[in-house]
């Protein structure tokens, strides 16, 4: 392979791009060597995601310079992106379903003469491509009846078509299980000895520990380092990518409000499926219980069960000792328990509608009469929540849709403080909200435990985890793998150890 | 509104934008109103007492007069009474009706004149007005000859011929109606058509097969109508099951209900009219009535004495009425804009979001049996090719009515315009002599207009401008170096 030592295969100069009310990347710069694999870390919201699509063409940085070996990349060109041999490998495939693995792999190019599409030869060539990545599948198989792992692999066999130069993977061992890790990662160095320039997003240190030559983290939007990977500790890199120091970051709880309370939930051998297998715990009223873990671990899923959202296929709960039906989210509701979903768009709010309808919608039982709702209380309760939770908004008849994500959150959980649930559970309650309102989220999330609610946060984000919760209960595969009390002592570290499900230690940098 | 509410500050962009479709209808109303503007004839009884006003003007108290009319049509007789009525409550004598052609009038002429009788003035209808025979008169001046003035009016804004738009679009607005809902909640209901002609053949068949055919009673016949629309009812909710339990898509469980209901009817009617039915079963189609009785009480003698608007557009108004509070007012319609606008979101704010879905297939199946009932009534029997393509209309003026297909938006006031604007387009079409294979491509046109003008208010017309400039530059510079 020709390596071009002198100019990096990919050259990335202060990219900025800015949304309505968050800057997303503010100046980042980006080397890419081939023959190596660059590990892109960050938090949640640190501007990885917006990164790799700005690299792909599929948004327009608003500033910055992009060059692939010394040729500038016009923006928001998906296609020059892919003609310059940039291979992406979305958390999300882009895979007809119903189409076969060649037709998919073929899509937009196919091989015709005359017109037609030479299957034969389109035939032989997936198999050699799919055989260099070690699988062996009939190309005639439809994409939908593979598995994850190879679902995957036909990605990138779709990159690989296309004589991609670099090849960036967006969490790829997100959704598979670990035993198909170790022969992902076994790919990805052998495309890496083939002469690839790789990026490799992940959340998982110990792969990253495993496969990747340097890393650059992410903080904020902007780079805070770029280095070879052995320049750098495990908790070097962890203070990197979490930058602040906690105390900064979470308001101080201030326990002298703390009213008693003799709220008890009871969660007993709940399951569903394959995702919740056995969970059990106990809350308290006036303590925020955390529920950390990895993607994939429950957390949500036992939320969604506990709401009623999803059935439960075993186990029960009590509230107070009364038993909680968990048949439907009409249902919970009526038994004071309330969710508010990871994915605000999807699940949280109607978009289209006004934010004080999307106030009103699960409190209409209460606020109307004889079904006929009395928009006057309405619109007077909610520009009382207007006021007390600072929600910036013009006129209560602005469309949701309208919102920046920290006042969509507030618009949310006005909806159910109206409602006075007793258990409320919180689902990623910051994710892709700004630093400040984060600040007076946590805040109410303080108030809500000192007037003697059951809080349940669902948290990706460890320092919040530690920074917030009383007591953290750790999920790992669908069981309870742990139950801690928040201490100053606690560390990240401690949680990830339990979140793995094994004794994971810190010195596995041998690799 | 309300008072912090968008109607604060005023711009007239908006005010546009959001009452397009009203100022469309008014728009096209102008049009249709220049388009037909011409010489229009008074006839009947506004042109009888126009004519005794005159003649009450120009000639003193006490006179006597001859009316003089044509046998046919009967306007010419309600103008007879009509006049003979008003000059004697003015105190003129009316000394004969002469009914028939120009020799009778001379007839008439003379024989008055034997008798000694002096008659002051002719009232006349316009034709009648302009028989020569009146020069041959002896000791006759034409300018005696009182007749009712021409003036210039559009036939559209005619009394009659709004009555008429009102009365067409009456099964189509009322269908409208569940479509609105339908469409609200993000789904389509592609049986509404059949549904017309199941429920006009199953009413029409319990009248003449089991409730004594012309010699139903009344109650019988409300039976008859009630069965059904409750049939209806429960194939709407079966496509409703259909959609929420099996997941399956809208179009193609109510395309299949669609194809059912049609063939139901044909199987009830065996192909054949069902027509032994009662005259007094067009009731709900007749003019007046209700109304009629309402504005007699009302009125305290002012405004026109006759507001002839069928007994169905009452129906349709008052539904429509009803609609729109329950959409705007109650829970019921919060949940079902909640359930089209996200459905997910919706079920987690404790939406019954199941049950929402049935019931407004149900509403919409029902709304379908009543139109049924209502075409039913209008033609006075049930056949099974009634509602073909009214699913189409109905979609229709939904659409340009305002609602959006992806659901979760919509207005039930916008549906109603969307109706008329149908119905004004089709009628002011036939007014101006369009041929009716250019009205279908011109509703055509309609729809998509609609459509567009909804899309660009989404999008905002310069942005979709800008975009589709940028996808054409991106395409011919590809082209270029693929040519490479």
């Amino acid at each position: 392979m020709n390596h071009h030592s002198n100019s990096p295969l990919l050259k990335l100069r202060g990219i900025i791009k800015t949304y309505p009310g968050v800057r997303a990347l503010s100046g980042v710069d980006l080397d890419l060597a081939p023959g190596e694999v660059l590990a892109l870390l960050g938090e949640n919201g640190a501007g990885k995601s917006t990164l790799i699509k700005s690299i792909g063409g599929a948004i327009s940085p608003d500033g910055g310079s992009i060059e692939v070996e010394g040729e500038a990349l016009p923006f928001n060109d998906p296609h020059a992106s892919r003609d310059q041999g940039i291979g992406i490998i979305y958390q999300e495939f882009n895979l007809v379903p119903a189409q076969s693995v060649r037709d998919n792999i073929f899509l937009g190019q196919d091989l015709t003469r005359n017109g037609f599409i030479q299957a034969k030869q389109e035939s032989q060539k997936v198999r050699d491509l799919l055989h260099q990545l070690g699988l062996d599948i009939d190309p005639e198989t439809l994409c939908r009846n593979l598995s994850v792992a190879e679902q995957q692999l036909v990605e990138i066999a779709k990159a690989l078509l296309l004589d991609a130069k670099i090849l960036i993977l967006d969490e790829p061992t997100a959704a598979l299980p670990p035993h198909e890790v170790d022969s992902l990662l076994k790919i990805v160095s052998e495309l890496r000895d083939r002469g690839l320039g790789i990026i490799y997003v992940s959340h998982r240190l110990e792969e990253i520990y495993r496969i990747a030559d340097r890393v650059l983290i992410l903080r904020d939007g902007s780079t805070v380092i770029q280095c070879p990977l052995d320049d750098l500790s495990r908790e070097e890199m962890i203070e990197h990518m979490v930058g602040r120091k906690l105390d900064q970051e979470f308001p101080q709880r201030d326990r002298t409000h703390q009213t008693e309370s003799d709220l008890k939930l009871e969660v007993n051998q709940l399951g569903r499926g394959r995702r919740v297998k056995n969970i059990s715990f106990t809350a308290k009223g006036g303590e925020i219980l955390a529920l950390a873990g990895l993607v994939g671990a429950g957390r949500t899923e036992t939320a969604r069960l506990l709401f009623g959202a999803d059935r439960p296929e075993r186990g029960t709960a009590t509230l107070n000792g009364k038993p909680l039906k968990m048949k439907s989210p009409r249902q919970a509701i009526r038994e004071g328990v309330c969710l508010l979903t990871e994915d605000r768009k999807a699940q949280g709010l109607v978009l289209g509608r006004s934010v004080r309808e999307n106030f009103g919608l699960p409190n209409l039982p209460q606020l109307s009469k004889f079904s006929f709702i009395q928009q006057r209380i309405e619109r007077r309760l909610f520009s009382d929540f207007i006021d007390r939770m600072k929600i910036k908004v013009p006129h209560s008849e602005q469309l949701a849709k309208n919102l920046s994500g920290g006042n969509q959150q507030k618009v949310v959980l006005s909806k159910w403080l109206q409602s006075e649930s007793k258990v409320l559970i919180f689902d990623e309650p910051t994710r892709g909200i700004d630093v400040g309102a984060k600040y007076e989220i946590y805040q109410l999330m303080h108030d809500l435990a000192n007037q003697g609610k059951i809080i349940l946060m669902i948290s990706s984000e460890l320092p919040e985890v530690l920074g917030m919760a009383d007591r953290i209960l750790v999920l790992h595969e669908g069981r309870v793998a742990g139950e801690v009390e928040n201490h100053p002592g606690l560390t990240q570290e401690d949680i990830l150890n339990l979140a793995v499900g094994s004794s994971v230690g810190g010195d596995r940098r041998s690799a | 509104m309300s008072s912090k509410g968008s109607s604060k500050s005023f711009s007239p962009w908006k005010l546009l934008s959001e009452n397009g479709i009203l100022i469309g209808l008014l728009l096209l109303c102008a049009l249709f109103s220049y388009l037909t503007y011409e010489e229009q004839q008074p006839t009947g009884a506004s042109a009888g007492i126009q004519v005794a006003d005159l003649i009450q003007d120009r000639y003193s108290p006490g006179s006597n007069v001859l009316i003089i009319i044509k046998p046919e049509p009967p306007e010419q007789n309600e103008f007879a009474q009509a006049a003979s009525q008003a000059l004697q409550e003015y105190g003129h004598t009316v000394v004969e009706i002469v009914v028939g052609a120009p020799p009778d009038a001379r007839q008439a002429w003379d024989r008055l004149k034997a008798e000694g009788k002096t008659v002051q003035a002719i009232a006349a209808t316009q034709d009648v007005s302009q028989w020569t025979v009146f020069d041959f008169m002896e000791g006759f001046d034409r300018k005696n000859i009182v007749r009712a003035e021409s003036y210039n009016w559009p036939t559209f804004l005619m009394r009659a011929n709004l009555v008429n738009i009102a009365g067409q679009i009456a099964v189509i607005a009322i269908l409208a109606i569940g479509m609105t809902l339908v469409i609200i909640t993000g789904g389509i209901d592609l049986s509404v058509g059949s549904l017309i002609a199941f429920s006009a053949v199953v009413s029409c068949w319990f009248i003449q097969e089991k409730f004594g055919a012309q010699e139903a009673s009344t109650m019988s016949m409300i039976i008859a109508c009630l069965i059904a629309i409750a049939a209806c009812g429960l194939i709407g909710l079966f496509s409703g099951a259909l959609i929420t339990t099996f997941d399956c898509p809208p179009f193609i469980a109510t395309l299949g209900m669609m194809m059912i209901a049609s063939g139901l009817a044909f199987i009830i009617a065996e192909g054949q009219s069902i027509y032994k039915i009662p005259e007094s079963f067009k009731w709900l189609s007749h003019q007046k009535d209700i109304v009629e009785s309402v504005w007699d009480t009302v009125r305290f003698g002012m405004g026109p004495k006759d507001l002839s608007v069928p007994n169905s557009v009452v129906l349709m108004l008052v539904l429509y009425v009803i609609t729109h509070i329950v959409m705007t007012r109650t829970t019921l319609g919060r949940y079902i804009y909640a359930v089209g606008g996200n459905r997910e979101a919706a079920r987690l704010s404790g939406v019954p979001v199941i049950f929402i879905l049935l019931f407004v297939y149900t509403i919409c199946g029902a709304l379908a049996g009543l139109g049924g009932v209502v075409l039913a009534s209008q033609l006075n029997s049930g056949l099974p090719t009634y509602g073909l393509m009214y699913e189409l209309f109905v979609i229709a003026a939904v659409v340009v009515g305002g609602t959006s297909l992806f659901g979760g938006e919509g207005k039930i006031t916008g549906t109603l315009v969307g109706a008329f604007i149908i119905a004004v387009i089709r009628n002011g079409m036939n007014l101006t002599n369009v041929e009716s294979y250019t009205q279908k491509v011109v509703l055509g046109l309609v729809i998509l207009i609609a459509v567009l003008i909804d899309r660009i208010k989404k999008k905002g017309l310069m942005g979709k401008f800008v975009t589709a400039l940028k996808n054409v530059i991106l395409i011919l510079g590809r082209m270029v170096r693929s040519s490479d």
